[in-house]
């Protein structure tokens, strides 16, 4: 197989956020058409991350470059989709209304709408109210709203937050298919279990990248097949190391 | 500007608008209530023969007044929603231009407030006589006006309050000055010099200046036209002000 052009390039990305330093220069690349994991403990700078690559978070120093062009630009609007952590729907509106609503931003048909709402499960709550619904069926609106676009970066917060097992595994399957079509997803997630669904993973860490490497590699360098062991083990080391430079310098 | 992704936002302010009934029943029935109070409140007043009724032009203000204050609390509001619930953002990603957004916004609710106004000045009209020269449809025209007024600062202030609660202040803040002002309590000219000079740049002065012009001709004169445009002229600046609120990036 070719290599695709990367999906998302960034050099020396670095936000910071009134004084406090969020990132702190970032340099990677995502591959197209497959699916990246973005994985660090709370506070790390995931979502703002994501935020830079969607464009919405403005950017300190450095470069974000998104299917050829600079985060957050024009040409990006048809075709970068963004699913929050919290929910953005309007829960005064029904599953349908919402997602025909923002279908109608990217010239989306009534067959895009019934489609987006039949791929995330929620064909038989089309007319509810989405305040109506429960808190994973309601992330689930907010995602079918980014699927209707058919967006070729899907950038997903957190996406599989407070949703039960089955569903869990039928949207990462989702994921997978939508991956094999082409689409580039960016998923953070903060369950290092979920890491082993990713071609690739981004392991974020106060604002700095602890690394990049496959699931395997992260089960190898960590000593362990649990994932989550796995990257506390990085984790530790990565400490370690920086104990003893301390102490050298 | 998309006229698809106006009519779309319209649609979606409409819809959901739609499931909210008691609202909707706030904003079409209370003003004509309200009116009903006014009414009453001069009902006994012992007027020399030839005069006007002071409902005729206390009533007839209300008219405007109303839909300016409903929209302007209504909009600010749902505006706020809009910027602390994350669809502003989400929006802001996709191709839609602030354009769309904002006139889509001021055309739902100018739909709302044209209902508000028919309900209300059918009832001025029909039911207490209201007495005024031109046509009631000219009435209509200068309260939807105000109530576009209404809206475009609604949206300009929810970028000032971080909280339902501080959008609500806003209203003693940007509204109650110009109701003070416009002409309503005191005349104009019989104001104090510096009170004056303010209501004379505040937009409500210039709809309570087209009603005088309206209740006291039988055909639309040339200054009632001028405030319509003055009014007009302000929306738009208004707008546009709201439209640098918007912001695809954020720190």
């Amino acid at each position: 197989m070719t290599p695709l052009p990367a999906a998302i390039e960034a050099t020396g990305l670095y936000v910071a956020r009134s004084r406090s330093k969020i990132l702190n220069g970032l340099d990677f690349a995502v591959d197209a058409g497959r699916i990246t994991g973005l994985l660090g403990p709370s506070g790390s700078g995931k979502t703002t991350l994501m935020r830079a690559i969607v464009g919405v978070q403005r950017i300190t120093r450095g470069n974000v470059t998104v299917l050829g062009h600079p985060a957050g630009s024009a040409p990006l609007r048809h075709d970068v989709g963004y699913v929050t952590q919290g929910a953005s729907v309007y829960g005064d509106l029904s599953v349908q209304a919402n997602v025909r609503y923002f279908g109608a931003m990217h010239g989306a048909t009534a067959a895009d709408t019934a489609e987006a709402i039949a791929a995330v499960g929620l064909g038989s709550f089309a007319r509810h109210k989405a305040a109506d619904l429960s808190g994973g069926q309601f992330s689930r609106v907010s995602l079918a709203c980014a699927l209707v676009a058919h967006p070729r970066l899907l950038v997903l917060d957190e996406p599989t937050v407070g949703l039960d097992p089955v569903l869990r595994a039928e949207l990462w399957e989702r994921f997978a298919a939508m991956a094999a079509a082409g689409t580039t997803l960016l998923v953070s997630s903060h369950v290092m279990e979920e890491a082993s669904h990713c071609s690739s993973l981004l392991l974020l860490r106060e604002g700095l990248l602890l690394a990049q490497l496959t699931p395997g590699e992260l089960a190898e360098r960590g000593r362990s097949d649990d994932l989550e062991r796995a990257f506390l083990a990085i984790i530790k080391a990565a400490d370690r190391g920086q104990e003893e430079r301390q102490v050298t310098s | 500007m998309n006229f698809r992704m106006t009519v779309a936002t319209t649609t979606r302010v409409l819809g959901q608008l739609r499931h909210d009934h008691r609202s909707v029943a706030l904003i079409l029935v209370v003003p004509a209530l309200l009116l009903t109070a006014v009414y009453f409140l001069y009902e006994n007043e012992t007027l020399a023969p030839g005069f006007p009724r002071t409902f005729d032009r206390v009533g007839l203000m209300m008219l405007a007044i109303f839909p300016f204050v409903v929209m302007f609390l209504v909009t600010s509001i749902t505006m706020l929603r809009e910027r602390t619930s994350g669809t502003l953002e989400r929006l802001l990603t996709t191709p839609i231009h602030k354009a769309d957004l904002l006139f889509g916004y001021a055309l739902a609710f100018s739909i709302m407030a044209a209902l508000q106004s028919l309900v209300a000045t059918a009832v001025a009209y029909w039911v207490f006589d209201l007495d005024i020269k031109g046509s009631p449809g000219f009435v209509v025209m200068i309260a939807v006006i105000n109530a576009v007024l209404g809206v475009a600062l609604g949206l300009l202030c929810s970028a000032f309050a971080r909280t339902e609660f501080q959008a609500v202040q806003f209203m003693p803040v940007v509204v109650v000055p110009q109701i003070l002002l416009c002409g309503l309590f005191v005349a104009r000219e019989d104001m104090n010099e510096v009170l004056e000079a303010i209501s004379g740049v505040l937009p409500l002065t210039f709809s309570v200046d087209a009603l005088k012009e309206i209740a006291g001709n039988a055909d639309a004169t040339g200054t009632m036209w001028q405030d319509a445009l003055i009014m007009g002229g302000i929306v738009v600046g208004v707008l546009v002000l709201a439209s640098l609120t918007l912001r695809r990036q954020t720190r």
